[in-house]
């Protein structure tokens, strides 16, 4: 199997997640326009937020100064180099920092040394999965701090918000997540919620959950009907974009589950900023030639 | 909409209310988590090392009646050495909250912008100083790069690296939104205490 040299390709892709957001997100904004009262300071927040995605797009600069972690799910044939393509995504970030795309975010947690090109230890993130297909996807999401810094994690049962080991349980945390992120995620945000797993195991989950389209549904109709009683429920805390006030607190949620323990259950949320900034690549091999597309 | 140019008067900060709309202008300078714990040991907690005097001046000169930014931008160096602001949205002020209003006391400062809001110290500190908190809209970093005419200059830059060194930029027309006034009016704890109440409601609903 030949190996692919993507570097140029995947500099490309985090230049596309940095300066454009994706249409579901765009379409939702614009939807939430109309649901605010015009002239209050959630239709100013909005208004601004819309604009700034516009000019982002047309000037090619990012969206947000938070470029975030770059967090990229690789999905791979048999027999693709994984190490080969890990130190091509290290590389791509590296020039796509030179070039302004991404702001240098990775920090030295001992000496608070920024390395100035977004590569460290583990970072930026990689997950590689290998499956059937012949092709390579690459997923990738640039999570910025603000957001991650009110995700969260709950262990049912919680006696203080009376949630039981059940789906409404998962309801009344998720909401009391939402309560407590207030405006500090940059609201309007997207909830990636993972039930179920280990600790670890369930964060990844919660976050995988944000690279689905706002527009699909949830294959289980129990996770279809809870995802939207959470996001119908989260908008009534009146919360709204930045935390002004209004209408508008999420503009989706996703849910997710895996097997636990008998002794555990863990419910994980994701919040993602307004600036959900998510692209995808596929990688298509026809003899030696590589064709490259972007989603 | 009215229009603030820094030195900011102590009447035109008393002027303001939450909710109120501005367009900011004039000289602010960049500071986050790695400048606030730098400010508050160096120069409030304790007495400046030599070394470190001279900044201290030139900071105290530029935040008097001034505004500090809680902002980690993207920035490109031009072919003339200078520098250009690409992408410079607020980042969350909350973390600040333990440094805030010494700094705010201390270097004479009448505005913070940032964003998500903060909390009682430093909604006193504007009350007593007086001062305002500015919201500026997060993650509009592209539009707000707009309104940067000039990185007048930086410090800090090889120590504290690009998000978080001190810079020194002069903005024409910045918009922000008053969230939290000198009068002890704050748009978070408005929505924090309306949020409660509705979801203790949901909470027991179903």
């Amino acid at each position: 199997m030949p190996q692919p040299q993507l570097v140029d390709s995947l500099v490309e892709l985090v230049r596309r997640a940095a300066t454009i957001l994706p249409d579901d997100m765009q379409q939702a904004l614009d939807r939430s326009q109309g649901q605010e009262e015009p002239g209050s300071a959630a239709a100013g927040a909005l208004e601004t937020i819309r604009l700034n995605v516009k000019m982002a797009g047309e000037r090619s600069t990012p969206i947000c100064q938070d470029t975030g972690t770059p967090i990229f799910e690789i999905f791979h044939p048999l027999g693709v180099s994984t190490r080969a393509l890990a130190a091509q995504m290290r590389e791509a970030v590296a020039i796509a920092t030179r070039r302004a795309y991404l702001r240098p975010n990775a920090v030295d947690s001992l000496t608070g040394k920024n390395t100035g090109d977004n590569t460290g230890e583990d970072f930026p993130t990689m997950h590689f999965h290998e499956w059937e297909e012949a092709h390579i996807h690459i997923d990738l999401l640039l999570k910025g701090g603000g957001c991650e810094n009110v995700s969260t994690q709950y262990k049912l049962p919680d006696g203080g918000l009376g949630a039981g080991r059940d789906l409404d349980g998962v309801r009344k945390v998720v909401l009391d997540a939402v309560y407590q992120a207030q405006g500090k995620g940059c609201g309007p945000g997207v909830l990636g919620v993972a039930i179920g797993g280990d600790r670890g195991s369930s964060y990844l989950k919660s976050k995988q959950q944000l690279f689905r389209s706002l527009d699909d549904t949830n294959p289980d109709p129990q996770l279809a009907a809870l995802e939207e009683k959470i996001l119908t429920q989260a908008n009534e805390l009146g919360i709204g974009p930045m935390g002004f006030g209004g209408k508008t607190t999420l503009l989706g949620v996703k849910v997710g589950a895996q097997h636990r323990l008998p002794a555990s259950y863990f419910v994980s949320i994701a919040y993602m900023c307004w600036a959900n900034r998510r692209a995808a690549m596929d990688v298509h091999f026809s003899g030696d030639a590589v064709e490259v597309t972007y989603a | 909409m009215p229009k603030l140019t820094i030195p900011i008067s102590d009447a035109d900060i008393r002027a303001l209310h939450v909710g109120d709309t501005v367009f900011l202008n004039g000289v602010i300078v960049l500071g986050r988590d790695a400048a606030h714990k730098y400010l508050v040991e160096t120069f409030i907690k304790g007495s400046p090392p030599p070394a470190e005097i001279e900044l201290g001046e030139k900071l105290r000169d530029l935040l008097a009646g001034g505004v500090i930014y809680h902002c980690g931008p993207v920035v490109r160096k031009n072919e003339d050495g200078s520098w250009a602001f690409v992408a410079a949205g607020p980042t969350t002020s909350i973390r600040e909250e333990v440094y805030q209003d010494h700094v705010i006391k201390h270097f004479n400062l009448k505005g913070v912008i940032g964003k998500g809001g903060m909390a009682g110290r430093t909604l006193q500190a504007c009350q007593e100083q007086p001062a305002v908190y500015f919201h500026a809209i997060g993650g509009a970093a592209t539009l707000i790069a707009q309104a940067v005419k000039e990185v007048v200059d930086v410090y800090k830059l090889a120590e504290f690296g690009v998000p978080e060194a001190m810079w020194v930029i002069r903005v024409e027309d910045f918009p922000v939104v008053v969230t939290m006034d000198s009068h002890g009016a704050s748009i978070h704890d408005q929505v924090q205490a309306q949020s409660q109440q509705k979801l203790a409601e949901l909470l027991v609903s179903r």
